[in-house]
């Protein structure tokens, strides 16, 4: 194997354990807040507004770290750096 | 497959390229600044108003509603600010359903330039409400031993900020170009839908925290003193 085909192997193989993984966690913490947020609404109702919105920042907060492994996971696959770099150099050869 | 409407070149002429991001942030901008305008031409006081007129003062009156909840006393005061973050993002996330546009907030460029503003705005709201004392004061709270990190913090979340909202419109625009390879038929509407839902509330969660972030700087002194007699009027009830 030479080092583009290692390269690409695993860029494609990490971008798919970095979505896996990087999805599992934020999935467990929503539900987590969802829960939470669904019976304290049950218990004050006149308290729904307030509660909605810091749930949804919330829920905001915990989604941005499986958006930035899928922006991570995304850079591997459409706009790697280094495989962009060995490409360039077998061009230039 | 694009990644960012950066890469989309409609024309270029030798350093200087246009490209999908800008073109399409003109064309919001026209849209947004030639709109209010024709709507705020010809205002009326009376019942007998347009429907547009009712359109903008539900906006108006719900954007100063949610910053006020938010725990800004002055409202009028940051939605200029505010609002308009609000607006940009929000109307960029409506046009998804326009065939061969792409939102301007999926390029890295545009919300990096947005939490930028966010960035400058906060302190300038900070200091323009306690002085630059009281300001860099509040860096140091609870200890000085915090400061670094508060510095760190201020940086974070301006990156979240600009990496969120890239993300989450970036998402939307590739899993429907991923769907139509796969399902062309209906699936991607569905998707595109989820895509609206997904952008109003990351124009809401944007704007949002632009608020919170502005409230912190600028409530810290003031929220002390307005609760303790609170607190001592509640013990006294309950003693006696």
């Amino acid at each position: 194997m030479d080092s583009t085909t290692v390269i690409g192997v695993a860029s494609i193989v990490t971008s798919g354990i970095t979505i896996s993984f990087g999805c599992m966690g934020p999935a467990l913490g929503e539900g987590r807040s969802v829960a939470t947020a669904l019976s304290a609404l049950a218990q004050q109702p006149d308290a729904a507004a307030t509660i909605t919105r810091t749930l949804f920042v919330g829920l905001a907060m915990i989604e941005s770290t499986a958006i930035y492994c899928f922006v991570v996971s995304m850079i591997l696959i459409f706009a790697n750096p280094f495989w962009n770099h060995f490409i360039a150099q077998a061009a230039t050869k | 497959m694009h990644l960012t409407p950066d890469q989309v070149i409609f024309w270029q002429h030798g350093f200087f390229k246009l490209n999908a991001t800008i073109v399409f942030t003109w064309a919001l901008m026209l849209v947004l600044a030639v709109g209010s305008k024709l709507i705020t031409r010809k205002l009326a006081t009376g019942l007998e108003r347009s429907r547009w007129q009712n359109l903008l003062e539900i906006i108006v009156t719900g954007i100063n509603q949610q910053i006020e909840d938010v725990g800004l006393s002055h409202p009028e005061k940051y939605i200029g600010f505010l609002g308009t973050l609000f607006l940009f993002v929000a109307v960029a996330s409506i046009c998804i359903v326009i065939p061969g546009y792409q939102p301007p907030t999926s390029s890295l460029s545009t919300t990096a330039a947005l939490a930028l503003c966010v960035f400058v705005a906060v302190p300038l709201f900070g200091i323009e409400d306690q002085g630059l004392g009281g300001y860099l004061k509040s860096y140091t709270e609870p200890t000085i031993l915090m400061l670094p990190f508060n510095i760190i913090s201020e940086l974070s979340r301006t990156l979240a900020l600009a990496v969120r909202l890239f993300g989450n419109m970036m998402s939307g625009a590739m899993i429907i170009g991923i769907l139509l390879t796969i399902t062309p038929f209906i699936f991607p509407i569905v998707m595109t839908l989820l895509g609206e839902l997904t952008g109003m509330v990351q124009a809401y969660i944007f704007s949002i925290l632009a608020a919170v972030y502005i409230a912190a700087a600028t409530r810290s002194r003031k929220s002390a003193p307005e609760t303790a007699p609170q607190t001592l009027n509640q013990l006294k009830e309950q003693h006696g």
